[in-house]
């Protein structure tokens, strides 16, 4: 009993499939970057800058939001928020500081993740400006002083009235070698 | 109504298949090189099998080395980074090198006398697709004599651990899986080809036995997700050695996502290792209960049923990872439906037997144990599927009885049945009955006095993956290891058995071997010719 198509034919399009799954595979990456931005499942935040529109400030509704630090297992740099919460009205502009130093003998690069939590918050925080934009660059014992101006969107779903936002600095070294350590917008005290 | 157990082949297709048996028995290569370059689907179905047994028996002596350490708490017998290899390594093997090859092994002997063809469709890539496979492991067990040793991040090679934490041998890891991954897909094209192209005439789709329907949809489930795993172990090599960031989050990768990726091919994979054990069953049942197949059709869709369900459900083994609860409800509901059909199939094995003439040779005690044992490895797969109570099961003994009750007492158990019930008709003599009832009942006993009190100490909180454990369940884990232990032995019986058989050692069968078979390799002369069918039977 043929199936009418003939081995040689069967056999193609069958590897055509498994070439096909191959590359799903990949496809799979950025798919799921896609459905982590569109449902904020992830938690991870826009990593390029939102435009600020003055809009209304919704004094009824007021949300804490808090921000944690931690640096990733052989990152050595001291890393902390200088705000560790912040009370904000949705629509209002705040601006908050972390504070950096690099205790080492040697130039490090970092490059700051966010993640918020619950997830579904990232959706509505908009940071207009951010030290986790770029990677981060800093001569050995140098320490800087970096901003993050953000604003909670007004259509922030009724039952969030407090998130976290965490931030993890990785030691980005390896990969950013070429980088100048004095080239750091917010650098306070150069080491060396 | 279709009977598909109950097919016959014109008597004269017969009396001619039998002069061109004798014709060709001049032709058999001997020596080394039958082996290397043989096309024929019972040599390559037979290396398969032994192949699959002896890495059985690596991947066993492994186990016994992690239960050995495991006999007390504290570390006395190995470093804990050799024990990490060797739970890694294990699973590997188990999953990849025993399980996987043993049932292409059973789909290239048996597919194509049930299905009244002459061979395979592709003999030629069917040579490769074997003989690729002990490169594969070769360089995976050569990895553990590595400096630094072999893969120690678990079976499931989760990023960072196989990225940023793990040694060298990585790179071994990451081409035998490729090369494994290469041999199933091949083995699974030849199984779909074959079974698409070239059945007998009157063999029509719902005519199939049912061992040749659970494997078509395997075939298809290889071929969905094998090429998933390649890029999965693809990845995880550019990131450690390449500095791409698929894993790492500090260059916008994200490791979570490895285990969506993965999982996207474990949770078919699992299937991969169960569908064909269902039609092993689906074969040995009605056989010993001298009825047909209680809901053939049925069957066939719950199948295919399992298999579409297998894709959306990947995420239940990730309910800790921080999903939000939706997805964790959608995840928990849709592993839960999975029960539907598997409960189906289930209940048509007992309605089979439900009033039947049962006889209880070795292949239906292996049958019945794996009815009951799979059973409860199912059970406590829906236990674990419930999110707020895999909060607690998770990672711990609960998981590693849920697994190998559903791997050990259900894919392998299913193995030694269909071992038992086809042998005879690959060698034409008889087992050695009564050692392979003492393999059964030893097996039996033993492998639940192994694995059943690990649900307790995963209950109670014991981690999986641990060389050491608390003191209190030091008496629960003497028992699990001397099971172990006693499981292991029993195995050498099987050997023995085997061994017995391919020798050839014992009473002539008769073509039927078995008075309740029905069905197309059962009307073959036993033992099966070199060539067989090589005019197709008519299947009325």
């Amino acid at each position: 009993m043929a199936s009418g198509v003939t081995n040689n034919t069967m056999v193609i399009r069958l590897v055509v499939i498994v070439f096909g799954m191959f590359g799903f595979g990949f496809a799979l990456v950025p798919l799921y970057d896609v459905f982590c931005d569109v449902t904020g499942i992830n938690g991870k935040t826009a990593n390029t800058a939102a435009v600020y529109q003055p809009s209304t400030i919704d004094k009824s509704r007021t949300i804490t939001v808090e921000f944690l630090t931690r640096t990733h297992t052989g990152m050595p740099w001291e890393f902390q928020a200088k705000t560790k919460r912040i009370k904000v009205h949705p629509g209002e502009l705040n601006t908050v500081q972390f504070y950096v130093r690099n205790p080492m003998r040697t130039d490090y690069v970092a490059q700051a993740i966010p993640s918020v939590s619950p997830g579904q918050a990232a959706l509505y925080l908009n940071k207009t400006e951010c030290f986790c934009f770029n990677q981060q660059p800093l001569s050995a014992g140098g320490e800087a002083l970096m901003p993050m101006s953000f604003y909670v969107d007004p259509q922030l779903p009724e039952d969030i009235t407090f998130f976290t936002v965490q931030y993890t600095l990785f030691d980005v070294t390896a990969r950013a070698a070429t980088m100048d350590v004095n080239d750091n917008p917010y650098l306070q005290r150069s080491g060396g | 109504m279709t009977k598909p157990a109950q097919m016959t082949s014109h008597d004269a297709t017969l009396a001619d298949d039998t002069v061109s048996h004798e014709h060709h028995e001049h032709h058999i290569p001997k020596g080394l090189m039958r082996w290397v370059l043989t096309t024929n689907h019972k040599d390559i179905g037979t290396l398969y099998l032994w192949f699959a047994f002896i890495m059985f028996l690596v991947g066993g002596a492994m186990a016994m080395v992690i239960r050995a350490e495991l006999f007390q708490p504290g570390l006395q017998i190995v470093e804990p980074n050799f024990f990490n290899q060797m739970t890694t390594v294990h699973g590997l093997i188990m999953v990849f090198g025993a399980v996987m090859p043993a049932f292409t092994g059973l789909a290239n002997w048996l597919i194509p006398m049930m299905i009244g063809a002459p061979d395979m469709a592709l003999p030629r890539m069917n040579n490769w697709s074997f003989w690729i496979l002990p490169f594969a492991f070769a360089i995976l067990l050569g990895s553990l004599f590595m400096e630094g040793g072999g893969p120690a991040f678990g079976w499931t090679f989760y990023a960072p651990l196989s990225t940023t934490y793990s040694n060298d041998s990585t790179a071994l890891f990451v081409f035998s899986v490729h090369i494994m991954g290469i041999s199933s897909i091949m083995g699974a094209i030849n199984v779909i080809v074959t079974i698409f192209n070239m059945r007998a005439p009157g063999m029509t789709w719902m005519k199939m036995p049912l061992f040749v329907w659970t494997w078509l949809i395997t075939a298809f489930l290889l071929i969905a997700v094998m090429p998933v795993l390649a890029g999965a172990v693809t990845m995880v090599l550019t990131d450690k050695f390449f500095g791409t960031s698929f894993f790492d989050a500090a260059g916008g990768g994200d490791p979570v996502m490895f285990q969506h990726i993965f999982w996207f091919f474990g949770h078919p994979e699992v299937y991969i290792m169960i569908l064909p054990a269902f039609g092993i069953i689906s074969q040995i049942i009605p056989t010993f209960a001298r009825k047909p197949l209680f809901g053939y059709a049925s069957m066939v869709y719950a199948t295919a049923s399992i298999a579409l369900l297998s894709f959306i459900v990947w995420a239940h083994h990730m309910f800790t990872t921080g999903m939000p609860v939706y997805m964790e409800m959608f995840f928990m509901f849709a592993t839960m439906l999975i029960s539907v059909p598997t409960g189906v199939k289930v209940f048509n094995w007992v309605a089979t037997m439900w009033r039947g003439s049962m006889s209880f040779e070795v292949p239906m005690l292996f049958a019945l144990a794996f009815i009951v044992l799979f059973t409860i490895g199912g059970l406590s797969g829906l236990m674990l599927a419930i999110t707020p109570v895999d909060f607690q099961y998770h990672d711990t003994y609960f998981v590693v009885a849920h697994f190998h009750y559903v791997l050990v007492t259900g894919a392998i158990f299913s193995i030694m049945a269909a071992v038992y019930y086809w042998v005879p008709k690959w060698t034409g003599r008889m087992f050695n009955i009564t050692l392979a009832k003492w393999h059964f009942w030893c097996s039996l006993v033993s492998v639940n006095v192994l694995f059943f009190p690990m649900h307790f100490v995963g209950l109670a909180g014991m981690p999986r993956r641990i060389p050491d454990y608390s003191l209190q369940f030091a008496d629960f884990n003497q028992w699990i290891s001397i099971g172990g232990f006693a499981f292991g032995l029993s195995q050498l019986i099987f050997l023995t058995v085997v061994i017995q058989a391919c020798r050839k050692q014992g009473e002539p069968v008769s073509d039927q071997v078995w008075d309740g078979a029905h069905g197309l390799e059962w009307e073959i002369p036993s033992p099966a010719p070199y060539h067989t069918f090589e005019t197709p039977p008519v299947v009325k």
